[in-house]
């Protein structure tokens, strides 16, 4: 069974379309890229699957149970979110943060902490260093590196990606996605992740889903991806022949 | 007579910080409560913020006058000054708690509610914390307001220092008017100082 499915899905605001009838599946521990221009719908298609927005048509499960028969707090607890601006708490520090989902469940302090110590491990952070530090004593790329470590942070079994590089200048952005790469090996996921760079969706993506004016364009694995012919895809494409 | 005056500049500024202070723990616990209601209910923002507004537009003697006659808040004495000064302090601490709960960071509360918060977490842990500061300033500029609008109290037999203001205006002696005026400045002043620096350590962290 998949584990996030859009069935038929339509959402609009006042009478504005923004995606019509999107159907698609994500299977367990694959990483999905929904790919698009801006305003082609893919961060409200992603809101919908933690409950953010719901659709005005159709129905988007998870666990093959509607978002709307989900207890939005529990559904949500349940899935990371990564987004581009990162969102940490800037009165927290860095260990607070990314033990915030697993306070919240009420795990015991020392589970709390030894999570904590493990997650800031992988994804770069020497604990010892950075747990105490605060948001603002970080840089971008050490801040999204913190927001990655905190949608794990209570080892939900969906994560959902609103282009969390793409306010970082290009190295960075590599040795992130590099690193999330790295983490996919360690942590089974599944994921689902938003951007407008090709480039990025064929390196991290098992499958990837073109949107279109909210429409699904093409949906196919990377290498067959880069044979698409509609125009949308080959407008995509075109990106990686300069 | 000189020490005599010393006694009663004394007694005044305690009646006076007494009447400042039961206003503004008034103000304060209906303020801040009604601003973190109106970040939820948008539809009565126009409505509650144009009634405070509009108290603070009646000048502070008529506004007395107004609550006079009113049975239970009103007549002569320091219940009316209390009324009349809780609703003049309620403006600028409702508006800022709206205003700063407003002003946190969009991505902060996003990520918040995404985590699965409640709202009650989201406003506990997250926007009250990173508003104190701004609801701090508008508990600041509503006390040091107070202070100076209490004098008028003793028009209406509320006492505090601006019974040494009045009785020297009406006898044209201007020590009485300083005996008045200017613990009442230097109260204020503390005020401002003191509060100022609880604001300034809510926003270092």
């Amino acid at each position: 069974m998949a584990l996030v499915e859009f069935r038929d899905v339509s959402y609009e605001i006042a009478r504005r379309p923004i995606l019509r009838e999107l159907s698609l599946k994500v299977e367990a521990g694959e990483t999905l890229v929904l790919l698009g221009r801006s305003g082609s719908g893919k961060t409200t298609a992603l809101k919908m699957i933690n409950g953010m927005l719901f659709p005005t048509k159709g129905q988007v499960l998870v666990d093959g149970r509607s978002t709307t028969e989900w207890d939005p707090i529990r559904l949500r607890r349940r899935i990371g979110y990564v987004i581009q601006e990162v969102g940490l708490f800037p009165h927290f520090t860095v260990g607070d943060n990314v033990g915030l989902v697993p306070k919240l469940e009420g795990w015991s302090a020392p589970d709390i902490e030894t999570r904590v110590n493990l997650l800031l491990d992988k994804v770069g952070m020497p604990p010892a260093e950075f747990r105490s530090r605060y948001p603002r004593q970080l840089s971008g790329g050490q801040r999204q590196r913190v927001g990655v470590a905190r949608a794990l942070a209570a080892d939900p079994p969906v994560l959902l990606f609103d282009e969390p590089f793409g306010a970082l200048d290009p190295v960075m952005r590599l040795e992130l996605q590099r690193q999330l790469l790295a983490l996919r090996q360690d942590f089974q996921k599944t994921s689902i992740f938003v951007t407008h760079d090709v480039r990025e969706a064929l390196l991290l993506g098992n499958n990837i889903a073109l949107l279109s004016e909210g429409r699904l364009d093409v949906m196919a694995p990377p290498r067959e991806f880069r044979q698409a012919q509609s125009d949308e895809a080959r407008a995509f494409l075109a990106v990686l022949d300069n | 007579m000189r020490s005599d005056l010393w006694g009663d500049i004394l007694q005044l500024s305690a009646e006076h910080l007494l009447l400042v202070l039961n206003a503004m723990v008034f103000a304060i616990a209906i303020g801040v409560p009604l601003g973190i209601y109106l970040t939820r209910h948008r539809a009565a923002r126009p409505w509650l913020l144009g009634f405070s507004n509009i108290m603070q537009t009646i000048p502070s003697l008529a506004l007395f006058g107004f609550l006079i006659p009113i049975p239970f808040i009103g007549g002569i004495g320091k219940r009316t000054v209390i009324v009349a000064l809780v609703l003049y302090a309620l403006l600028p601490i409702l508006r800022n708690t709206l205003v700063g709960i407003l002003g946190v960071e969009a991505a902060v509360c996003e990520s918040a509610i995404a985590m699965g918060m409640t709202d009650g977490q989201l406003l506990r842990q997250v926007q009250i914390p990173l508003a104190a500061p701004t609801i701090m300033a508008g508990i600041r500029v509503a006390t040091v307001t107070t202070i100076g609008t209490a004098t008028i109290a003793a028009a209406i037999g509320g006492g505090g220092l601006g019974v040494f203001i009045f009785r020297g205006v009406a006898s044209v002696d201007t020590v009485q008017i300083l005996a008045g005026a200017v613990p009442a400045a230097l109260i204020a002043l503390a005020a401002d100082w003191g509060l100022g620096w609880v604001e300034r350590k809510l926003s270092s962290v």
